[in-house]
């Protein structure tokens, strides 16, 4: 009970907070919104939110999840073979460096139109650098004593993949993806500013501004947060199931 | 000193290796030859880097040799073989299973006809051997370092090789958890016969479990001296402080002393 508790309790302080600090200084709703303008603002455009919202669930798990085939198959070719992880990781890390800001507008020139395959590559492309990076480096630096232990025995490298290197990189996995889960979302949001007619919470956010509804982006902004407290969360609960084992009992 | 073909379990013949590295070849074993009989246990000792570990892969098929040939139970060997159990001074237990988990894995490798049942059956006798009984479900993590390395010791026998490589598996464990941890090993070899085959720094370990100590020059490593230990059929500790144990302990150290100063000499 706790656990919900307490970070409740600080949610209600915040937002008391933030309500006291807009009325006390007395500023328009186009300086800063406060809660109490939230709400109205997303009652009025509330099937907007949720099919909006949902665009932008659906672009940043798909694109999550492509980063994730490919940082994982990347992180594997470099964390195998040494020459292919000298040969890949300048090029990664050149990509890396790009501000994906500046990406934006040439993938949207790339493929006009076409809102999905836009928002998910920008997602993609913003959140596969961590986990490749995380594999690799879990792969590299496995003990050589546990790849004698089974190879004195004959196993095939596949068998100790699957037996050891694989479940010995799972927590550095879920370290990178709780890392990813939020770079997807900004990669999401990103995309969906500048395309306005491309739907999705950053759409509504730019409609708002185009509108002056100032309450309006706020309430996008709380949106957000709110799915990416969810989608974080979720990322949690798969640790927890695949790689609890690294978490030392406190007791 | 004749080879048996037959009798003898491990056999190094006239072994030779070299390791190419940046700077150039760095021969480690040259012309090594050595033998250990049927259920025989052997210690071998020599100054630190002088190739006692390249031993061990060398044995286990890790390594080939680039010249001699060796021989497990009358076979040459080329590649690793399931015959093989080893333990290293890092127990390196699987943190994601359980103890009796890690214990099993070498069954899960290792050809066998021993269905789930009997592969537990078969860890859970081994955990009761060296006192873990109770701890089967345990993490590693929850074990301390003289537990985990016997379960180490579980995982190095569960599939019965016929040899058993232990590379300073004690080298971490504080004197008295090392001494325990000696004791298991006698009782091991009375219920599980292996042949056996000890690197270790511990002269004391070496002459206190092991039927024959050799003794390796520096680096290359070849055989420079050996002792047979004389073995009562229940070793004690105190047998450690005898006049006679601590004579061959004497010999022993002269001989690494004389093993390092030629290692110095030839950097």
């Amino acid at each position: 009970m706790r656990h919900i508790l307490v970070p409740l309790y600080a949610i209600i302080i915040f937002l008391v907070l933030w309500e006291l600090l807009v009325w006390v200084n007395d500023w328009p709703n186009y300086k800063m919104a406060s809660p109490s303008d939230i709400w109205p603002a997303f009652w009025k455009f509330k099937f907007l939110f949720f099919q909006y919202g949902w665009d932008t669930l659906w672009r940043t798990v798909v694109g999550l999840f492509i980063a994730v085939l490919c940082g994982v198959f990347l992180g594997m070719i470099m964390g195998f073979s040494k020459v292919l992880r000298e040969a890949i990781y300048p090029l990664l890390v050149g990509f890396n460096a790009i501000p994906k800001a500046t990406v934006v507008p040439i993938i949207a020139l790339m493929f006009v139109g076409q809102h999905d395959l836009n928002t998910v590559l920008i997602a993609f492309m913003i959140s596969f650098f961590p986990i490749a990076v995380s594999v690799s480096i879990g792969l590299s630096t496995l003990e050589p004593e546990y790849r004698d232990i089974l190879r004195s025995l004959g196993a095939s490298k596949s068998l100790i993949f699957w037996k050891i290197a694989l479940p010995k990189t799972l927590p550095e996995f879920f370290g990178a993806l709780k890392v990813a889960v939020t770079l997807a979302f900004i990669g999401t949001n990103l995309m969906e500013i500048v395309s306005p007619h491309g739907r999705g919470l950053g759409a509504l956010f730019d409609s708002g501004k185009t509108n002056s509804d100032y309450p309006l982006m706020f309430a996008v902004l709380i949106a957000l947060a709110l799915l990416g407290i969810g989608l974080y969360y979720v990322v949690v609960v798969l640790e927890k199931i695949f790689a609890g084992w690294a978490e030392r009992s406190t007791d | 000193m004749s080879l048996n073909v037959k009798k003898d379990a491990i056999i190094i013949k006239d072994v030779t290796h070299t390791y190419k590295t940046e700077t150039g070849l760095l021969p480690v074993i040259k012309n090594l030859t050595m033998n250990i009989p049927e259920n025989g246990f052997t210690a071998v000792v020599g100054p630190s880097g002088c190739g006692k570990s390249t031993l061990t892969k060398l044995i286990s098929g890790l390594l080939q040799p680039d010249k001699g040939e060796v021989y497990l139970s009358g076979e040459k060997i080329t590649t690793p073989r399931p015959t093989v159990g080893m333990a290293f001074q890092n127990p390196v237990l699987l943190e994601w299973r359980s103890i009796i988990k890690n214990v099993m894995l070498p069954l899960e490798i290792v050809p066998n006809k021993l269905n789930l049942q009997q592969k537990e059956q078969r860890a859970k006798q081994l955990l009761s051997l060296v006192g873990l009984e109770g701890f089967e479900e345990k993490r590693p993590s929850e074990l301390s370092g003289g537990m985990r390395q016997r379960a180490s010791l579980c995982r190095a026998l569960v599939h019965k090789p016929k040899v058993l490589i232990l590379d300073e598996p004690f080298g971490a464990l504080d004197a008295f958890t090392r001494e325990d941890l000696w004791k298991v090993m006698h009782n091991l070899r009375k219920e599980e016969p292996f042949t056996g085959i000890l690197i270790t720094h511990d002269l004391r370990e070496s002459i206190f479990l092991a039927d024959e100590v050799i003794v390796l020059s520096g680096r290359p490593a070849s055989k420079q001296f050996f002792v047979k230990v004389p073995k009562s059929k229940t070793p004690k500790l105190d047998s450690l402080y005898t006049s006679k144990s601590i004579d061959m302990l004497k010999t022993l150290r002269k001989q690494i002393e004389i093993a390092q100063s030629q290692q110095e000499q030839n950097k």
